[in-house]
């Protein structure tokens, strides 16, 4: 695992304190985490071989500063703190790497200000609604029951991994562990709860940065229809559906997706 | 002491194997394969008959409360219930105890102060004011307000009825969650300044601090007895002492389930299938729903990982193997012959110090003629006996002014509700 190091942002008038791991070397890169909060894992560290990663916390999430996420209303404000954090870490046009909500943030970001975006990389995002595929609602899922949904396999061996962590009640760490998921699943359904769609598809179209958009073939919270419906709505996108994977496809087939994003950011 | 009949129109009949074959008893309980709108309508009536009974039979006060999609109590519109209840009891020196209209779901919120302005118009100055924040299934699955925010929302919505009952003159109100250009509510509350208030909670600090910051009486709305509330309770009255807010008893109040009947053996025997119900069914709630993340702020959420989940796990595991002896020893329901109520009660009273209490004389499967035997033989036999707690020392602030003296006792016993 390569080294990362912590950097402390203050922004928003000093009110959010975010947490921003770094890591790598090479051009800029920011990495925004889904739901469930961020975890360095060997997707990160292999991204770090080409890019400085640069990873921050959603508001909120970063231990210690439980009320970052108070001064955050709604959608625009946290579209707008990015702007402020992307500024702050002085990065110019970097790749910009989304997973599920934290793929729906970097969608926003590069839908209302183009510019700020060199290349995008979408990771099955959430914000786009259809009836006829409803997302599941990933905040009404016991802990007990999130290997099923999260992964095409229920049974491999990061499915085994999440079961074990969650139904651990008897080590201080595992507790603090799932605090923290509940607390990133709380900060993060402020800006998408009851429903992920706050308009994202009227704005998709205007997204000009060079899109790959990845998607879990077997995902159970957003079905992979959904990855063409991105496709469609952002010009000259790419879609690549990836096998044998649920909801987070870079964990559960890494290989093959760090090959295409390495592909894609490399040309 | 005041002592109110809490009702919460629950089905009466779901089948047997309810809690085995369905996921949750709230959200998303199919209502076509479990009810019928004829049989709601039966419920409804019986509902509302009980209710006047236990006001013609000399209870202090009526209440009835807001739930959505579910089979556990379903009274979507709390105030529907109230107006008729109002009108029924006119002229009766009982309160209207609305426990009430969920405030963050209500939206503009001075629908709120309008509808209980309404019902203290009709009522003559007869209401309670509950104020409740809402349980999670109601509130964050069924009226989709995000977790995190409703208690923000809660706040807000409070602050803006009592300015729209008090201001005299109309007012904007620029908030966060409601934007209103000129505030000029129609009608205005016969009670002046406001009626009083009554804020639910379930023992959460940050509940206690804003009852006491408000001067609002707080109510500890739980299923598990007086024993168990023990610790709550205290701790309600040692952070009450750490403001500058006096120790009366009618600050707090308390539901407790109870069950009447001539003797301890038959008290077993008549109620005991309807407190199983209640328990194993009506309780019935899928966690999911019960506990979506953000409902708690991070303090609150460490606190209850940490400390009270397990407590509440163990406990929940117990409650299936347990015997009707079990639910009377543990204090969860006060049951048996007047005599022995009447000195549990009393003793549950003064252990917790309340002075408003709301009594769950209707419970789970309970049929309609079981429940008017319960509360005639609670308020021939018990409430004679209870009523005078506190009242040498205390005033009930937190009660409709036009009631607070003793109500007369009912001479006979109460003319059973014409059937509907």
């Amino acid at each position: 695992m390569v080294t990362t190091q912590d950097r402390t942002v203050m922004a928003w008038r000093d009110q959010i304190e975010t947490r921003v791991k770094i890591a790598g070397n090479g051009p800029p890169l920011a990495f925004l985490h889904g739901a469930y909060g961020l975890q360095w894992d060997p997707f990160l560290d292999t991204l770090a071989r080409s890019h400085t990663v640069y990873a921050p916390e959603h508001p909120g999430t970063t231990p210690g500063s439980p009320d970052s996420i108070k001064p955050l209303d709604n959608l625009w404000d946290l579209v707008l703190y990015y702007y402020e954090l992307l500024d702050a870490l002085g990065l110019d046009k970097p790749a910009l790497v989304g997973h599920s909500f934290g793929g729906m943030v970097a969608a926003e970001v590069a839908a209302t200000s183009p510019e700020r975006v060199g290349k995008l990389v979408l990771i099955d995002p959430i914000g786009l609604w259809r009836d006829d595929h409803p997302v599941r609602n990933w905040m009404a899922i016991p802990l007990a029951e999130l290997p099923k949904h999260l992964f095409a396999d229920p049974e491999g061996p990061l499915a085994k991994m999440l079961s074990a962590a969650t139904a651990n009640v008897e080590s201080e760490a595992a507790v603090d562990m799932q605090i923290q998921l509940m607390w990133s699943l709380a900060c993060t359904a402020k800006f998408v709860w009851p429903i992920p769609d706050r308009g994202l598809h009227k704005r998709l179209h205007r997204i000009t940065a060079p899109t790959l958009i990845v998607w879990g073939k077997q995902d159970g919270i957003a079905p992979a229809v959904y990855a063409q419906e991105f496709g469609d709505r952002i010009k000259g996108s790419r879609v690549e559906l990836i096998d044998g994977a649920g909801h987070l496809p870079h964990l559960e087939q890494m290989a093959q997706v760090t090959k295409v994003i390495g592909e894609f950011l490399g040309s | 002491m005041k002592i109110s009949m809490f009702h919460l129109m629950p089905h009466r009949d779901l089948p047997a194997d309810f809690e085995k074959r369905y996921h949750s008893i709230w959200v998303d309980p199919p209502f076509w394969e479990l009810a019928d709108p004829e049989q709601c309508g039966q419920y409804y009536n019986w509902t509302l008959d009980e209710l006047i009974y236990a006001a013609k039979a000399g209870l202090d006060g009526i209440c009835v409360n807001e739930h959505h999609q579910n089979a556990y109590g379903f009274m979507p519109g709390p105030n529907l219930m109230g107006s008729v209840l109002a009108r029924a009891t006119a002229g009766m020196d009982v309160a209207i105890v609305q426990m009430g209209a969920t405030l963050p779901t209500t939206q503009p919120p001075i629908r709120v102060a309008e509808e209980y302005a309404m019902l203290d118009c009709i009522s003559g100055g007869r209401i309670v004011a509950g104020m409740p924040l809402g349980s999670p299934m109601d509130a964050n699955y069924c009226y989709g307000i995000p977790p995190i925010e409703q208690r923000d929302r809660y706040y807000e919505a409070h602050d803006l009825i009592l300015k729209a009952w008090q201001a005299r003159q109309p007012f904007a109100w620029n908030g966060k969650y409601t934007q209103l250009p000129m505030v000029n509510l129609w009608p205005r509350p016969v009670q002046q300044p406001h009626p009083p208030v009554w804020v639910p909670g379930s023992g959460s600090l940050s509940t206690w601090d804003f009852a006491a910051k408000h001067d609002h009486c707080y109510c500890f709305l739980s299923y598990f007895g007086s024993k168990l509330a023990k610790n709550v309770m205290d701790g309600f009255w040692e952070f009450v002492a750490t403001t500058n807010r006096d120790a009366n008893p009618y600050r707090a109040g308390f539901l407790q389930l109870l069950v009447v009947s001539e003797t301890d053996a038959r008290a077993e025997e008549e109620y005991y299938p309807h407190i199983r119900y209640f328990y194993d069914k009506c309780l019935h709630v899928a966690q999911e729903f019960a506990a979506p993340p953000g409902h708690q702020d991070y303090r609150s959420l460490v606190n209850t990982v940490k400390k009270q989940l397990r407590a509440a796990r163990d406990l929940r595991d117990q409650l299936p193997n347990w015997k009707y002896k079990d639910f009377i020893e543990n204090g969860l329901v006060i049951g048996g012959s007047p005599a022995t109520v009447r000195d549990r009660l009393v003793e549950a009273i003064k252990n917790l110090r309340v002075g408003n209490l709301m009594l769950l004389l209707h419970i789970g499967s309970m049929p309609h003629e079981l429940t008017l035997k319960n509360i005639d033989l609670f308020a021939r036999e018990v409430y004679p006996q209870v009523r005078d707690i506190w009242d040498d020392e205390w005033e009930n602030r937190w009660w409709p002014q036009k009631l607070r003296g003793k109500r007369a006792l009912a001479a006979q016993p109460a003319v059973a509700a014409g059937g509907s």
